[in-house]
């Protein structure tokens, strides 16, 4: 391998994000995941214009019908559009997957920044309560959430957020603790900055690497948790749909009409390949010290 | 070793405490009793139900005897299922769905480990990308995709293994096993070929290399205790995940066990055997986390001191 010396690189000087931003683009499965992901991003939002048809609309004489030029996708038992479900589905699926991970993000930084810059006492606290609920069956919590006050999709968001903080709360945590004792925290703290603002202006621009990463890493576990709610009818309700609801919809009826499982499928797959392809190269190129497992 | 034993067992009753308490608080501010139904029910029946199921006392008070109750032991009765009690459920249950993960366990940690050493005898190379590319494929496809496909792919096209059922015929025990086992078995995979790697780089098996052993040798005699502990504490979370899976393979294949009862319930409403179960699972998760815990510490000692807590 040869490697040749780019004297501009150190006459210019490149900052930690032109790096890592030529690391990323270096990764192939990264940017292809990254396109997909836009591509499905922009679908789903422009659904209604894209498809001539409504998700609801039924064309009960067609009923189940296989792909033609009239149903790109074919049409599911009630004559619905398959392929504008499958984008009305995944405006749910990508929002749910979105948002419960801002959820999650803000929670999740917040309390791993208080934790790991005060530390002592507080910190002792407040990481035992990480530890106590990073023992709690989670998915059955959700669960029983979902029956107790009824399938909200709010609620899911909120529910399924609640649980992916901790990881987060975690790693923001020791990333603090790292850069809590540098030089440069201490000549803020002499300049007589309050916690916010160094927190704020100091400690929050300097651990965004591996925050940035572990929020990608956080989204496909979400769609997933999501799906496997929809999947048993405690998520998402009828005539909403998501993904997890139409793979649901499409076990049901597989022996007849395969094709309404195997679009779902390949669409919910293609999404999370995607995701966590992104996530693997991000983490490669903007914290190098992170190995892969 | 005694004492980080104490301290972790020690440290799960907070846990189950929260974990009823939070239960029988949740199901008891669920709008709706549990006898409301599309038929009316008259006051008399309505007041005697609520006395018969003691929901006519303060709810501190439901709370206290329940928890008295669960120290014996007892869950309970069922509202839903006159006359069975949600111990008899999970007894009925419990068997199945421990044969599944039991089935499903052994799959994953075969092929799992099986699949990590060979990708760490010879690192990146085809033998290493060719397990790993599978073992990303089977962490990305969730179980509720995987089993409908192999089930459309082996039973419908191929008509090689039946569709649903538990123990009606010989063969139907392996999709489901195998659907449960696999995305485990992709993890522990990399777990396996990540801790054998890392080991590989220390002085010990430089040691042995300058001995002359082979490299199968020093892999399999040296490098694959310390390897494999990443492993074993991911056993404790994998359990519980196999449990939360178990509520949608049994659902596709149709096997009456504990997962099925749970979603069954939660569609029910029936709340007794939800917190029932709940409870049940949360303290099955709790000691099976405790169990890994112990033995990774007991096969690697620093775990004992340093990082008291996971």
């Amino acid at each position: 391998m040869t490697r040749t010396l780019d004297i501009t690189a150190f006459e210019e000087g490149r900052s930690l994000w032109q790096d890592a931003y030529t690391r990323l683009c270096r990764n192939k499965l990264a940017v292809v995941g990254f396109v997909v992901l836009i591509c499905m991003g922009l679908l789903a939002l422009m659904a209604g214009w894209i498809s001539p048809y409504s998700y609801e609309t039924q064309d009960l004489d067609l009923g189940a019908s296989p792909p033609s030029a009239d149903h790109w996708l074919g049409t599911d038992t009630l004559g619905r559009d398959l392929f504008t479900r499958i984008l009305y589905g995944g405006r749910v699926s990508l929002m749910v997957g979105f948002l419960a991970t801002a959820v999650a993000l803000i929670i999740g930084v917040a309390w791993g920044m208080v934790s790991g810059y005060i530390g002592g006492r507080v910190d002792i606290i407040m990481m035992r309560i990480v530890d106590i609920l990073y023992a709690l069956p989670f998915t059955i919590f959700i669960i029983l959430l979902m029956v107790v006050f009824g399938q909200n999709i709010y609620l899911l968001f909120l529910a399924i957020g609640a649980v992916e903080w901790l990881t987060m709360a975690r790693i923001v945590r020791g990333q603090v603790i790292s850069i809590r004792n540098q030089e440069y925290i201490d000549a803020a703290i002499a300049m007589g900055l309050s916690r916010f603002r160094i927190l704020r202006r100091h400690v929050l621009p300097n651990i965004l690497g591996p925050i940035i990463v572990y929020t990608t890493l956080t989204i496909p576990n979400v769609i997933l948790l999501e799906s496997f709610l929809s999947f048993l009818g405690l998520g998402i309700q009828p005539p909403q749909s998501s993904w997890g609801v139409l793979i649901s919809y499409g076990v049901e009826t597989m022996e007849e009409y395969p094709w309404l499982l195997i679009y779902p499928a390949c669409v919910l797959s293609i999404t999370l390949f995607s995701l966590n392809f992104l996530g693997d190269g991000l983490r490669d190129a903007l914290d190098p010290r992170i190995a892969k497992d | 070793m005694l004492k980080f034993i104490c301290y972790r067992t020690l440290q799960a009753i907070p846990v189950l405490f929260l974990v009823i308490t939070a239960t029988f608080f949740l199901t008891h501010a669920a709008p709706g009793g549990p006898f409301d139904s599309e038929k009316k029910t008259t006051p008399e029946i309505l007041e005697r139900l609520n006395a018969r199921y003691n929901l006519d006392a303060p709810v501190y008070e439901q709370y206290f005897d329940y928890l008295g109750n669960l120290v014996k032991g007892d869950f309970g009765p069922s509202f839903k299922y006159v006359n069975r009690s949600v111990n008899e459920m999970i007894m009925t249950g419990l068997p199945i769905t421990f044969e599944l993960g039991l089935y499903a366990m052994a799959i994953a940690v075969t092929i799992g480990i099986g699949a990590g050493v060979i990708a760490s005898l010879r690192p990146n190379t085809l033998q290493d990308y060719l397990p790993m590319s599978v073992a990303m494929i089977g962490i990305c496809l969730p179980s509720f995709l995987l089993g409908p496909l192999l089930v459309l792919i082996f039973s419908i096209w191929l008509g090689w293994l039946p569709v649903a059922g538990w123990g009606d015929s010989s063969m139907d025990k392996l999709l489901p096993s195998l659907t449960l086992g696999i995305a485990y078995a992709a993890y522990i995979a990399r777990l396996a070929r990540g801790g054998i790697l890392e080991v590989l780089s220390q002085d010990y098996i430089r040691t042995a290399r300058a001995k002359g052993l082979s490299e199968p040798a020093i892999v399999f005699k040296h490098a694959l205790k310390g390897g494999l502990i990443p492993v074993v504490a991911f056993l404790g979370p994998a359990f519980a995940g196999l449990l939360s899976g178990s509520f949608v393979i049994e659902t596709i294949f149709q096997i009456p066990g504990l997962g099925r009862f749970y979603v069954q319930a939660a569609f029910n409403r029936d709340y007794t055997m939800i917190m029932g179960t709940t409870i049940f699972f949360s303290a099955l998760i709790v000691v099976f986390n405790l169990i890994s815990d112990i033995i990774a510490a007991w096969l690697n000692p620093r775990t004992r001191y340093g990082e008291s807590s996971r």
